[in-house]
């Protein structure tokens, strides 16, 4: 994935190109956790409550719509924030190189 | 009347509660304001942002305790209790507004790096009429938010020392007072790690037990979906039946339309998102990588808290039932007379047998409004969190470790907000408007001032409360979805977005809001639901704040002269990290 830094370029400050693609990376991760973040908070908690309620997670009283407007939706939350963080890691060390530490 | 007595004596008068009650929140409170002492702040960067230098970790528990106030540990599981599924509007909305924080404000404006949210507005939109509009925003929400702190402080006082709610808020005062004043950001942020360990012990710790109690699994999230007392039979089941049994509707489904239930979420969500004094959190951490990490800590403190809540609420609501439906007032325990003492809760015999009809029955809405013909008790749902210890017959100590949590979790969130107050008037009126030569020994002692002035004005507030303390709470974040958000947003990601657009956007937005929540809460309270705009209630109307802040925002902008050159460059400033630009900066 280091692939796209030349190593001879390391050291350099980033092209225009390489900013750009940096953001559209970001913003297509953006979109991508955010569309998680709205089926599982707007989708399964509010809109479509009803129908999942009519499935229980087996081998407890939970009604599955239940379950995700009460407590499913904030651990998914959880999962999203911490798979952010980990990909802007990423992309920073893409844009800036192994030492990219952003002040 | 206590105060005629000797302290001796006051102290032989107390039950065993009480003391246990007074001697927590006297450690306790000692404890922060040694932290308070030990972090003095020196410097304006100090008091405004603790000199950029917490650990993430740390910072990240701070903004947990900031951002759960007492509306999260004293009035939440209470509101769900009351309103079952339909309780997750809450659940949802202060959790998943934190992923919108987390993803799209935090990391952008701490790369910014200023001290206050009016100053990246001020500095985005180029105009110090931008700067004031975001200040007195700031100031209006944070002054919301703030008045339901002091209000939650005054009930624990209340309830368990037996002093009076106006002497529980002073002592509250006077006690954010001195952290918040001397502190500033350093202090506070500190405390608050402080409060965080011991709101979440305090709230953990009693589920904890009822978990064990009634289902035999000590972890709450698990619990209220298991068995109740090996009867065979799950608990939410039981509790369904209990419900419809008495006329109050199903616990596990939903009474509200889900229009209004996806409004209300939406604003919460949003206004989570745009509030000043959680955002500028993200700007005491060394680096933008920490910024995003706290965020992840923050969330994960704040959803122990969140995923234990809505257990509380089952296990609170089955209890309640259990105690008090269809039993002989009589032999009701001490902790119905003592609540009942304090108006919070009302029983009225009204066919004079003696026992206790508590029912929603031959009403739609009966967890809002019970049936004023048939039921007999009126149980306020702001008690729930601080009486279920009792309820469910913990150890006394339990129930004093609650009343202390009840008070670190409303005093971390009032500090945090009176600094955004004081930050506000110092830094962004003051200085940045009015007086740019003040010195920064003059801007501390400004902002401490404006700190204590604050403090003052809640306190009246507190004393004074306009409605429950979760839905004063709730205004405030409506006010946050339809003034803040857009307006950052729009900075962040649109560099096309001007000064007439966004100011335009955050007034009307933050305007039609507060009408609307002003002419329902306050000037025709008489106003049924079918009145509503659309069905959208009070606490869901942000919402269309915020699209309405939207809409203007960018269809002005686009209607006029896009913002200058070094504007477009700060926004790049703002999306990629400083290392991008080493060589641009010389150009």
């Amino acid at each position: 994935m280091f692939a796209l830094l030349d190593p001879a370029s390391m050291s350099e400050t980033p092209s225009g190109a390489a900013r750009a693609r940096y953001w559209r990376k970001n913003l297509s991760w953006l979109g991508g956790l955010l569309s998680v973040w709205f089926i599982v908070s707007y989708g399964c908690g509010i809109l479509f409550v009803d129908q999942l309620d009519k499935i229980r997670i087996p081998g407890t009283g939970f009604k599955l719509g239940f379950w995700f407007a009460q407590q499913g939706s904030i651990y998914v939350f959880l999962v999203l924030i911490a798979i952010y963080v980990l990909a802007m890691n990423r992309l920073d060390r893409e844009l800036l190189g192994e030492e990219g530490d952003d002040a | 009347m206590h105060s005629l007595l000797s302290n001796n004596v006051y102290l032989a008068a107390m039950d065993p509660v009480q003391k246990w009650t007074l001697g927590i929140a006297v450690l306790t409170f000692a404890f922060y304001i040694g932290i308070a002492i030990w972090a003095k702040a020196k410097s304006t960067g100090e008091f405004y942002i603790a000199g950029k230098g917490v650990p993430s970790v740390a910072n990240g528990m701070a903004t947990a305790a900031d951002w759960m106030s007492a509306a999260s540990f004293i009035g939440m599981a209470g509101i769900i209790s009351f309103a079952g599924r339909d309780g997750a509007r809450y659940l949802m909305g202060w959790t998943g507004g934190y992923v919108l924080l987390a993803l799209l404000l935090a990391p952008y404006l701490r790369r910014f790096g200023k001290f206050t949210v009016p100053d990246f507005i001020g500095d985005r939109y180029y105009s110090n009429i931008a700067r004031l509009v975001a200040v007195v925003c700031a100031i209006f929400v944070s002054f919301t938010y703030v008045c339901g702190q002091m209000q939650g402080v005054g009930i624990v006082f209340a309830r368990f020392l037996k002093v009076d709610a106006e002497a529980g808020v002073l002592i509250g005062m006077g006690l954010v007072f001195f952290y918040a004043v001397m502190g500033g950001m350093k202090g506070i942020t500190y405390t608050q790690v402080a409060q965080y360990c011991v709101l979440i012990f305090a709230f953990t710790v009693p589920a904890i037990f009822i978990a064990i109690q009634m289902t035999g699994n000590p972890i709450p999230q698990l619990g209220f979906g298991g068995e109740y007392k090996d009867s065979g039979m799950y608990l939410l089941d039981r509790l369904d039946g209990l419900s419809t049994e008495l006329g109050f509707g199903n616990y596990t489904e939903g009474q509200k339309g889900t229009f209004d239930m996806f409004c209300i979420t939406a604003a919460l969500m949003l206004g989570t998102a745009g509030l000043p004094h959680v955002i500028v959190r993200f700007y005491t951490v060394k680096k933008v990588k920490a910024a995003r990490t706290s965020a992840f800590w923050a969330l994960l403190f704040i959803a122990i808290l969140y995923t234990v809540a809505p257990a509380v609420a089952v296990f609170a609501r089955s209890n309640l039932l259990d105690t008090v439906s269809n039993k002989p007032y009589a032999e009701m325990p001490s902790w119905f007379k003592n609540w009942e003492e304090t108006d919070l809760i009302v029983f009225d015999d009204k066919n004079g047998d003696g026992i206790i009809q508590y029912t929603g029955r031959t009403d739609k809405n009966a967890a809002e409004l019970p049936d004023l013909e048939m039921n007999e008790l009126t149980v306020n749902r702001d008690i729930m969190v601080l009486a279920n210890p009792e309820i469910a017959k913990l150890p006394n100590w339990v129930v004093g470790l609650v009343a202390a949590g009840g008070l670190a979790a409303a005093l971390s969130t009032a500090a945090g907000l009176l600094l955004v107050i004081s930050t506000a008037v110092a830094h962004d009126l003051v200085k940045k408007t009015i007086k740019p030569d003040l010195s920064e020994k003059k801007e501390l002692l400004l902002a401490r001032i404006a700190a204590g002035g604050a403090v003052v004005v809640a306190g009246y507030f507190g004393m004074n409360p306009p409605d429950y303390v979760a839905a004063v709470v709730a205004f405030a974040f409506g006010l946050a979805a339809s003034s803040f958000f857009p307006a950052i947003i729009l900075g962040i990601f649109w560099k096309r977005a001007n000064l007439p657009g966004v100011v335009t956007g955050m007034v009307v937005g933050l305007l039609f809001t507060a009408g609307y929540i002003v002419y329902f809460k306050f000037l025709n309270k008489a106003a049924g639901e079918d009145e509503w705009w659309l069905g959208i209630s009070p606490e869901g109307i942000g919402t269309f704040g915020m699209i309405i802040n939207f809409v203007l925002a960018i269809g002005i902008s686009l209607a006029t002269k896009p913002p200058p050159p070094e504007v477009q460059h700060l926004v790049d400033r703002v999306r990629f990290p400083r290392k991008a630009f080493v060589d641009e900066e010389n150009e």
